[in-house]
């Protein structure tokens, strides 16, 4: 069994900005990614991110991906990356089991451990809806922007929040059509301003709007929407049949972190946040001391939130473990700052509501 | 209507717009952001201290006319795109348009193509000038487009011809 100081699980924005901040602090960290690549969902995020430019807004996510390993070689052998290493245990003795290229099984126990396993995508019931063609929007921007592979020819997105309008219009870059976005609420959930993006495209994009049914034999072959009133009941009669090859659902994520309920944290559901979260401190620390939790994980968020609690996990993480910096105080001033900022506005309401429920 | 659609009402853009003396001046920026969201590039960008988000960055932009250059480096810094940059100053009959444009194959200077509106309806015929695609705007193209002055409200994308794309 292999013995680490610090273990990271996932290298998306969180997990890297948290390896970057405990190793620059002097902690000696190993980072478990499942994928064959690094940086989690940035890798595909072929847009401009928002923030400010502590948390490289104006970057392309994936260019992102690639400032922030650029970073972690800076620290050398001080932090180790392995790839194709899902950890698919979390035990009371801080053993972390790990399936690495999906054949050889092996153990990990660590000093302290920070989860940043990130987010799954939330699936949609209606007749139909397991049409081969039907597909998350992020599955399809991963085949896309990953892969390089087109997934169909027509495409009706189903949800109009950041990822649905993103996606709708990476699809257009990729030369797919987008027939329209619906969304079941009265309002878009999206920044507006990625909205009206896809808008002057022409794309229409329709508030409450659902998906009645999926039509097809061997795959999708059309797609039946409706108009829902305001308690989200399909109004009947307005029926509008879309003929389209895929269909994109995009109705939110759902925080990642069974291996933090399997480990024993206290967890608690906060709608909010999108899920069960696991309660944490303002450090992100969660009930258990030495185990920490940041990014998507600990509640449905943007990157640029993702990136700031990483570094401040990490900062806590590392200080817990006798690295504490100099600059300490300072430092977790300036990310809890950081975080206050990303949260204060409007579209941060929810977030903060969720943030009290879950504090410990 | 522009939280159902995405679509900004004319009201809406014209408070965006500075007036038409100061448009017939020169370049001038055109910042259509409308929601306060956590982001501030557009600020940190303007070499001329135009933009103004201020401590909060939830703040909406604000663009200082007298100010702006109409240097256009906002353009493709916007992570929204939702900025432009107008200029009347060139001809009594037309005006300049400088707007991102993130399709292949970029247009070429030359080029007629269909003027949309912000529902993507078509709206006129617009004349393509210039395109710009230096590494400094990093992979967002910002294309001058040549559009008469009576749609300066409603000119806002563009669309090459079928013919155009080969």
């Amino acid at each position: 069994m292999r013995e680490v100081e610090l273990l990271i699980i996932g290298s998306g924005p969180a997990g890297l900005c948290a390896a970057i901040s405990a190793a620059s602090s002097g902690a000696k960290v190993l980072i478990l990614e499942r994928s064959f690549k690094p940086g989690g969902q940035l890798i595909k995020q072929t847009h401009m991110f928002f923030g400010s430019e502590r948390q490289y807004a104006s970057h392309r996510g994936v260019d992102i991906a690639g400032i922030l390993l650029n970073k972690l070689a800076e620290f050398g052998d001080r932090i180790e990356l392995l790839l194709n290493a899902t950890a698919v245990g979390f035990y009371e003795d801080n053993v972390v089991t790990v399936l690495k290229d999906e054949k050889e099984y092996c153990k990990v126990k660590a000093q302290s451990i920070i989860c940043a396993t990130g987010a799954y995508e939330k699936s949609l019931a209606f007749p139909n809806n397991d049409l081969p063609g039907i597909y998350g929007a992020g599955a399809v921007q991963t085949l896309m922007n990953v892969y390089g592979i087109q997934p169909g020819k027509r495409v009706l997105m189903v949800g109009a929040g950041n990822i649905g309008v993103i996606v709708s219009y990476q699809l257009m870059q990729a030369g797919i059509e987008v027939v329209a976005v619906l969304d079941a609420a009265p309002r878009i959930g999206a920044y507006l301003v990625h909205a009206s993006k896809l808008a002057r495209m022409g794309v229409p994009i329709l508030t409450s709007h659902t998906v009645k049914e999926a039509i097809g034999t061997d795959c999708l072959e059309a797609a039946v929407v409706c108009e829902v009133d305001d308690k989200f009941q399909p109004i009947p009669g307005t029926e509008k049949r879309y003929d389209v090859d895929v269909m994109c659902i995009s109705v939110g994520l759902s925080p990642l972190n069974e291996l933090l309920a399997m480990r024993g944290v206290e967890m608690k559901y906060v709608g909010q946040l999108s899920g069960f979260v696991p309660l944490r401190t303002e450090d992100c620390e969660t009930s258990i001391p030495g185990i920490f939790v940041a990014g998507d994980a600990s509640g449905i968020e943007e990157a640029s939130s993702a990136m700031a609690e990483g570094y401040l996990a990490g900062l806590c993480a590392a200080a817990k473990l006798g690295h504490v910096p100099e600059d300490f105080q300072q430092r977790r001033q300036e990310y809890r700052g950081q975080l206050e900022d990303l949260r204060s506005g409007p579209v941060g309401d929810r977030i903060r509501a969720g943030m009290k429920l879950s504090q410990l | 209507m522009f939280e159902k659609t995405g679509v900004a009402t004319r009201e809406m853009v014209m408070t965006k717009f500075p007036p038409m003396e100061r448009i017939n001046k020169g370049p001038v920026a055109v910042v259509e952001c409308y929601q306060k969201i956590p982001c501030n590039p557009c600020q940190t960008a303007c070499p001329a201290g135009a933009i103004r988000i201020g401590d909060d960055i939830n703040n909406v932009p604000q663009r200082d006319e007298s100010l702006c250059t109409g240097c256009g480096i906002c353009v493709s810094k916007c992570p929204g795109l939702a900025i432009m940059i107008v200029d009347g100053s060139k001809s009594a009959e037309t005006v300049e348009f400088r707007i991102p444009y993130e399709f292949l194959p970029l247009p070429e200077a030359g080029e007629q193509v269909v003027g949309l509106d912000r529902a993507g309806q078509p709206v006129c015929s617009a004349k393509v000038l210039k395109v710009m695609n230096p590494p400094a705007f990093d992979r967002t193209p910002v294309v001058t487009l040549e559009v008469e002055r009576k749609y300066l409200y409603d000119f806002r994308n563009f669309r090459r011809e079928a013919k155009a794309h080969g």
